[in-house]
């Protein structure tokens, strides 16, 4: 369906919520790529647990969280509004 | 610590959460939501993803299999943290179209489908006993664990009792709030509210725990980093497809888990409160898992060998002599599957009613016309009866499991049960060709693979598949094992059943789709939900239906009750401007009731119910046409101004040229006016004058002769005046008449270059012809255009100002039309002019005016009309430069 009421340019700020939109679509992608990282370190003989692996897992949860944290109020910004769907 | 002492902490908290949700719910009576309805209590709800199964099992598990229980935190997470889009396009549908459940959507998707609501009621039932039946086992064994070796000896209630009074406690508190009344949104503020409570409860007592193993018995965190690099704890089955594989399972179950969605979508009242929820939730997670190591590896380290470490978190305080400790990780413990229980059974209970029962109901009690009983008290009876059943199927479960000791094992299985749902459900949301058939298809495959993969074999051999099925396969076939399914022996089997049962299901919805035609419902819901953003679809449009609206009312009041109905149809009747209760059953009004419905009994059924009245069942494909025509229509009339404005434009710059025209036309008619005047007098001056001389007699014959002359001269110019004129209104009436035959070209030519050659004699011209070209026989009024010709020459005579003047004169033919030019060596006419020669009176300068009255070309421009040709003035030729066109061939008709 033709959307012609849709600007093909946005002003700097809707641009601005779109590309943090677009940050924290790709944010689960950097998520998976931390949280399946370490299962290349480990050599196959390994299989005991060392607490660098927890830490290293609850920095990484802490820090993904850390940035959905700082996109969350601009994701509510344009709340509700038609234009975010792309 | 004393067993009814436990017993009666139990009751209190219980009591504490009846006041809660009593509270709350006499609040949200009185319209005073308020901070009930906080991002908070939204966020503190959803954690009903964390069960017993977080809160004991993930010690468990840890203890067990190392890190990957982080794998079930991980997946809500990362759906949480950027998907948030995906989880708004569901609340903003689940809003829009009062979805009640998940069932309630996948039916209200894929055309108002109820086999569809059924099939995913039937699995939702089916993945969710064992689930509840683990909540039940975690708080038997919670209790067996204070049990053992009460000193003050009270003998504790055996495991099946405590099962069944918690199953019992729990369906009469979710009975007495989940169901008290009939909300059109299916909103339970009191459960939500209570549920937030335990939520805080169950974080408190698991990091309390956690903080005193680390501070209290370890002692500081680099102690307890080190004791986790002692302990032999298995970092992870080395499997990068089981880890992934489980994240993904994870991320899907939190999105299609029937008590997830429940509180996700249909306890919420603002989108905006996902936002918040983006990061407070996966933060929440984190904060539970946070000190599930170390409670795991000082469990492993103090307690025997034999211990269960799903019981960690309360045999570590136990054990320490921290009573109250255990106390709190107790209620913690109780709270966790209390909610799960209760959010559970209500969703499963809506969906039982409104998908079996109530469609059960109708058919087998057909209300007689225009009454019928109060549906309110069946639906609410129907609820009522679900959740009991549902735990009473948990507790049946868990008594003939016997309460196995793997709780994360049964966890997986349902999760990956539920999961079956997600091709449907991301197909409905983001696909408009995804059908009803296909989504059918999908679900039963994916069923009844989870079932031979995962479901029926977690039994055990020998149980429901026989042991020669799991060595050799479903009738004997090799490739039809339970746990290598086409031979895939590689992967474990929970990876097994995930990979093989979403494929298969995602490949079925695919091609059934891709291979149907779904009807016109389906087609209307696809569109109103894969768009929902762009509001571009309305929903279901009833056409205009033979419906009474008396019985209308009384369906309504079945449902809604009688004061609701009555408000909603009176409402509806002010606003089509009439008084009383009953509205003109308009496609509006007939909308607005089904989604008022669809809000008590689910989409199928009020579809099903209303189009029973209305009389035709579903909207035909005509109807779809007239919703696609009428945003068309928009368009098209848009477009259609935009045409219009655009004729206006030219329209005003067509008009403001002939007022110019006219203008100068006006100008000219003044100047000619008082030029014609200056003509007709001059030779009339000199008639009188010479006649007033010849009354006078006396003159000499010769003189008389010569004066005689000059009257006649002059007499004739008049004359041919008066004749030009008269020819050019005769022109313009069109009432000449043409005397049509064949002539040459070449010879019309001739004549008029010798005729011309009267024009001022004086001057020597060179004609430039290509005589061969010229050389043909057109059929025209040869007269009338050797006269345009004599005009053309004798003009380039008169007013071609060049010293050594020339003509050129060019014959083209094309498509069946003949163009002569005739192009001088002067300076031609100014741009300002050409505008202006083919009118009448009209004359350039004033400088070579060589008689006439400036009535030869507009003269040619008449002939030429009534020749059916035209003559223009080309411009940039390098001096004047005419052109005549016409027909090679003119035909009476066109004369």
């Amino acid at each position: 369906m033709p959307r012609s009421n849709r600007p093909l340019f946005l002003a700097r700020a809707p641009y601005k919520r779109r590309r943090l939109r677009d940050a924290a679509r790709l944010l689960p992608v950097l998520g998976v790529l931390l949280m399946v990282l370490p299962l290349m370190w480990t050599p196959d003989s390994r299989v005991t647990l060392r607490s660098w692996d927890v830490a290293y897992f609850f920095l990484v949860w802490i820090g993904l969280i850390a940035l959905a944290a700082a996109f969350a109020p601009g994701l509510r910004a344009g709340g509700g509004s038609e234009d975010e769907e792309d | 610590m004393q067993f009814n002492l436990l017993v009666a902490a139990c009751l209190l908290y219980v009591i504490f959460l009846f006041a809660v949700a009593f509270m709350v719910e006499r609040r949200a009576a009185g319209g005073r939501v308020g901070w009930l309805r906080s991002p908070l209590v939204y966020t503190l709800s959803l954690s009903i993803y964390c069960t017993a199964w977080t809160f004991y099992g993930a010690v468990g598990y840890a203890a067990r299999s190392g890190l990957e229980f982080l794998t079930i935190y991980f997946g809500p997470t990362l759906v949480f943290i950027g998907w948030w889009w995906l989880l708004r396009k569901l609340v903003r549908i689940g809003q829009q179209y009062r979805v009640t459940s998940i069932a309630d959507l996948i039916s209200s998707r894929y055309g108002k489908s109820n086999t569809l609501g059924v099939i995913v009621t039937l699995i939702a039932v089916i993945a969710a006993t064992p689930y509840i039946a683990l909540q039940l086992q975690s708080v038997v064994l919670s209790f067996g664990v204070f049990a053992t070796g009460t000193p003050d000896g009270v003998t504790p209630p055996d495991a099946a009792s405590t099962a069944i009074w918690v199953a019992a406690g729990l369906a009469v508190f979710t009975i007495l709030f989940g169901t008290r009344n009939l909300d059109a949104k299916e909103q339970h503020h009191g459960i939500v509210t209570a549920i937030a409570v335990e939520a805080v409860v169950k974080l408190v007592a698991l990091v309390a725990v956690g903080a005193f193993v680390v501070w209290g018995i370890a002692g500081g965190v680099g102690e307890i980093m080190a004791r986790i690099d002692a302990a032999e704890l298995s970092a992870w089955q080395v499997q990068p497809g089981r880890w992934t594989g489980l994240i993904f399972l994870s991320a899907v179950a939190v999105i299609t888990l029937p008590r997830m969605f429940q509180v996700m979508v249909v306890e919420n009242d603002d989108e905006g409160h996902l936002a918040r929820a983006s990061w407070a939730f996966p933060a929440y997670l984190m904060l539970m898992s946070l000190f599930i190591v170390p409670i795991a590896v000082v469990g492993l380290e103090r307690l025997p060998a034999d211990a269960n470490p799903d019981m960690f978190v309360l045999t570590l305080p136990l054990a320490e002599g921290q009573g109250g400790l255990a106390l709190l990780a107790f209620l913690g413990g109780f709270s966790s599957a209390t909610s799960m229980v209760i959010v559970e059974s209500i969703a499963l209970a809506t969906m039982i009613s409104n998908h079996i029962v109530i469609p059960l109901w109708l058919r087998l009690r057909p209300a007689p016309e225009g009454q019928g009983e109060d549906l309110r008290g069946v639906v609410l009876m129907a609820r009522r009866l679900a959740i009991g059943g549902v735990l009473a199927l948990g507790y049946g479960y868990y008594q003939v499991s016997g309460g196995s000791a793997a709780l994360a094992a049964i966890g997986l299985i349902a999760f990956l049960g539920v999961a079956q749902v997600l091709p449907a459900m991301l197909g409905g949301l983001f696909w408009r060709g995804a059908t009803r058939v296909g989504a059918i298809l999908g679900l039963l495959t994916g069923f009844v693979v989870w079932s031979f993969t995962s479901f029926l074999p977690s039994f055990g051999p020998g149980a429901v598949l026989s042991e020669t099925v799991f060595a050799e396969g479903l009738f004997g076939l090799a490739w039809l094992r339970p746990y290598s399914l086409f031979g895939t022996e590689a992967m474990d089997p929970i990876t097994h059943a995930l990979f093989w049962s979403l494929t298969l299901n995602a490949l079925a919805f695919c091609l059934g789709s891709l291979l149907s035609f779904p009807d016109p419902v389906e087609r209307l819901q696809g569109a109103a939900f894969v768009k929902v953003f762009e509001g571009a679809v309305g929903p279901q449009r009833w056409a205009r239906g033979q419906a009474e609206p008396e019985a209308l009312l009384s369906m309504a009041q079945r449902i809604l009750g009688e004061e609701e109905a009555l408000s909603l149809f009176q409402a509806a009747a002010r606003e089509q401007g009439k008084e009383g209760y009953l509205p003109d059953p308009t496609p509006g009004f007939l909308d607005t009731l089904e989604a008022r419905l669809s809000g008590s009994v689910g989409a199928a059924t009020a579809h099903a119910m209303i189009s029973q009245l209305v009389g035709r069942a579903t909207v035909t494909v005509e109807d779809l046409m007239a919703v696609a025509s009428e945003s068309a229509h928009i368009m098209e009339y848009s477009a259609q101004l935009e045409a219009r404005e655009a004729e206006l434009t030219r329209t005003a710059g067509a008009l403001r040229e002939a007022n110019e025209k006219l203008m100068q036309i006006s100008i000219q008619k003044d100047a000619f006016l008082s030029q014609i005047s200056h003509e007709l007098r001059t030779p009339m001056t000199s008639i009188r004058a010479f006649s007033e001389i010849l009354t006078e007699g006396d003159l000499p014959p010769e003189q008389v002769a010569k004066y005689g002359r000059i009257i006649h001269d002059e007499a004739k110019r008049l004359t041919r005046l008066l004749d030009d004129l008269l020819d050019l209104s005769v022109l313009e009436n069109g009432t000449v008449q043409l005397n049509l035959g064949l002539a040459s070209l070449q010879q019309m030519l001739d004549t008029a270059l010798t005729a011309a050659r009267q024009t001022r004699p004086e001057r020597s011209f060179t004609i430039h012809r290509d005589l061969p070209s010229e050389a043909f026989y057109i059929k025209t009024d040869a007269d009338r255009l050797t006269q345009v010709f004599i005009n053309l020459i004798s003009n380039a005579r008169k007013y071609c100002d060049a010293p050594r003047p020339e003509l050129r004169i060019t014959v083209r033919q094309r498509g069946g039309r003949v163009m002569v030019d005739f192009v001088d060596n002067g300076k031609g006419i100014p741009k300002s002019s050409q505008a202006l020669i083919f009118e009448k009176f009209a004359r350039l300068t004033d400088a070579n005016r060589a008689g006439g009255a400036g009535l030869g070309l507009a003269i040619c421009r008449e002939i030429m009309a009534n020749l059916g040709g035209s003559i223009a003035y080309l411009p940039g030729q390098g001096g004047a430069a005419f052109r005549v066109t016409l027909p090679l061939r003119l035909e009476k008709a066109a004369a």
